[in-house]
């Protein structure tokens, strides 16, 4: 299991923005009369984004009361689930999958990359507070490893030098085009395409 | 090999693009009505005829699965859910459906919904595919604008709502049970089975879990027919299955083929060979992680199917196919699977939470050669202390690749720990300080 650390500075109070009410208002119609707990995940993720990419105790019980549930049912479900960061992370928020097929490719390559050029361990904060990285599972690309996700886009077939690339740009508040970094737009076998040829990029 | 004709997925490269009009062009959502018109008992007995198996690892056969519905709707509505919650590593199939073939998913969905006696249908998408997320409500959203979804769904007398649920990052909750525990709200753990799914389910009412490929090849089936789709591949292994060949290959990719195809054909046809040559493979895991590698050997024979996996003791699985060659280490390979176990395990069960962190430590130590010789016996014993004895099959999947390795690879383990914490020649020194240790047998 995933060890998660609460924050030791919590702000006092979270509300939700008027956009996100609606949102979050329109979240539990999806779900029947009386099971509105069932958007407590979709409900989180909203505070995270509106709170800096981060949940606050407070979210958390505000969201209680929202969907009128007991408060350690929230906590337990932010504790579980690893895309909850419960501490602050950068606003750029780096994480990149290291697990076997992208290991084979040399997923810890750009984890030294990551090292060098964002901070030395990962969960801290780059030195102008705006960048942070994570080691994470499998992000389910594994067909264009190594990669990695940076906020909500997926950046694959990286190597060392790109990843530089990206962080440098990132540094400079530009958002780097997200896909593949070889220039191939989906799964398909570079340039060796046995399958559906007729259709090739018609 | 699949002629381009016979394949289902036709935009699986994203050729023509996912929206509406060209899935139309494609011949998505022709004769939807028609099909329905033909009622549930004849959709469920052409599902069974096509002898389609579950896409999603287990290859349980859909057909069999929909006629555990009940009959008849009852005080409990029921649902449909849709496992889009692709967490497996080696695994990316469902992410090119969810991207570029939507409608061939929201199609099955209504057909399978109907078969099933569904009004609600919800697609639990891992978190991370936010991206593939947005693409699938797009579609959704142009599928209710053209009448094919909501009320009179196209064209039928049956009502249709597909609502997406987002999960956040845990692989548990691509078990069926743990899935639906996440969408009533709470911790991803699985529940007990029985009572299965199909009687108790979301909410305590009849429901139905399918994998995106499983729904996805539906509509397909239907229009083309159960004969034709058992045509392909070999009884009780039948039609065609997106394979996902990744690691230390030359081109890896996605690739639609038909079922029992060679595994050699795969990685040499289809994604350019291993790198450094055939003969530079070490070892291949067939099936996603869960599933036993196979050693060089195999691989010059094996057919990817069911059956033919379980005849060389591992299992399809996914069909996500990891390539390790020779320039690996395949014990740390299998101990960065084993870290990744230890890391979603969902803690329920003792064996389980407190056993994939066993075997992750011990394989780290076997990596870098500091464990002794007998601690190899000891990690299979720890790997059948697991297995079988968890609530749902995560401690198979655990424990199988660790069986795996050291079923073909126990040598080489040895070879690299040879410490002996045993002082064997200095057994008669009253005062060792090891000299419990020798003693283990009267123990």
């Amino acid at each position: 299991m995933a060890v998660k650390k609460i924050s030791k500075v919590q702000p006092d109070k979270f509300e939700f923005s008027k956009k996100n009410i609606e949102t979050a208002d329109s979240i539990i119609k999806n779900y029947p009369a009386g099971k509105q707990q069932s958007a407590v995940m979709a409900l989180l993720y909203l505070a995270q984004k509106q709170n800096d990419n981060w949940i606050p105790l407070s979210a958390m019980k505000y969201i209680a009361k929202y969907l009128d549930m007991p408060y350690i049912k929230v906590y337990e479900v932010a504790t579980f689930y690893s895309m909850y960061n419960l501490t602050p992370v950068g606003k750029y928020f780096f994480q990149v999958c290291t697990t076997t097929p992208c290991m084979l490719r040399g997923a810890y390559n750009l984890v030294d990359v990551c090292k060098r050029k964002i901070s030395e361990e990962e969960n801290r904060l780059s030195e102008d507070g705006k960048t942070s990285w994570l080691e994470v599972e499998c992000l389910g690309a594994c067909v264009n490893a190594p990669m990695l996700q940076l906020n909500e886009d997926y950046y694959e077939d990286l190597d060392p030098t790109k990843l530089e690339q990206i962080i440098d740009k990132i540094n400079n508040d530009e958002i780097p085009q997200p896909g593949s970094y070889r220039g191939r737009l989906s799964s398909e076998p570079e340039n060796t395409r046995k399958t559906l040829i007729g259709d090739k990029n018609a | 090999m699949l002629e381009d004709k016979d394949r289902i997925f036709q935009n699986l490269y994203n050729d023509f693009g996912a929206d509406l009009a060209s899935a139309k062009q494609r011949g998505d959502w022709k004769d939807t009505k028609e099909i329905c018109g033909k009622g549930r008992e004849w959709i469920i007995n052409e599902i069974k005829a096509s002898e389609l198996r579950g896409r999603g690892g287990a290859g349980f056969p859909t057909g069999l699965k929909w006629s555990f519905a009940p009959k008849e709707v009852g005080s409990r509505p029921h649902y449909l859910v849709i496992n889009a919650d692709e967490s497996e590593p080696g695994t990316c199939k469902d992410r090119d459906i969810l991207r570029f073939e939507p409608h061939k998913l929201i199609e099955g969905c209504l057909i399978a919904s109907y078969a099933v006696n569904a009004h609600k249908c919800y697609i639990y998408i891992r978190g991370e595919y936010f991206n593939e997320g947005q693409k699938l409500q797009t579609a959704i959203d142009e599928a209710y604008k053209d009448g094919l979804l909501g009320k009179n769904s196209a064209g039928t007398d049956w009502e249709l709502d597909i609502y997406i649920h987002y999960g956040a990052g845990a692989y548990i909750c691509g078990e069926e049970t743990a899935l639906l525990e996440s969408i009533e709200g709470k911790k991803g753990q699985p529940r007990l089975k029985p009572p299965f799914p199909a009687l108790i389910g979301l909410y305590g009412c009849p429901t139905i879990i399918n994998n995106v490929e499983t729904i996805s090849v539906v509509p397909t089936i239907l229009r083309r027919g159960g004969k034709w789709f058992s045509s392909l591949g070999r009884p009780k292994n039948t039609g065609s299955k997106i394979y996902c060949i990744s690691g230390n290959v030359n081109n890896p990719c996605n690739v639609e083929e038909e079922m029992g195809i060679s595994l050699k054909e795969l990685i040499e046809k289809h994604a350019g060979g291993v790198i450094g040559g055939w003969d530079n493979l070490k070892a291949v895991i067939p099936g996603g992680s869960s599933m036993p590698l196979l050693p060089k050997e195999t691989c010059e024979t094996i057919k990817m199917d069911f059956d033919a996996c379980v005849e060389n003791k591992t299992g399809l699985g996914t069909a996500g196919i990891v390539v390790i060659n020779k320039d690996q280490d395949i014990i740390k390979c299998m101990a960065r699977i084993a870290r990744f176990y230890k890391h979603e395990s969902c803690g329920q069960c003792t064996p389980c939470r407190e056993g994939s962190g066993w075997m992750w430590r011990m394989l780290e130590r076997m990596a870098k050669g500091e464990a002794t010789r007998d601690e190899v016996d000891m990690l299979l014993d720890v790997t059948k202390q697991i297995e079988g004895h968890t609530i749902c099959a995560f401690g198979e999947g655990s424990s199988w690749p660790v069986q795996g390795l050291i079923r073909n690879f126990k040598d080489e383990i040895i070879e690299r720990n040879k410490f002996d914490p045993i002082v064997k020649k200095q057994k008669d020194i009253p005062y060792l300080i090891d000299q419990h240790l020798l003693e283990k047998e009267n123990a």
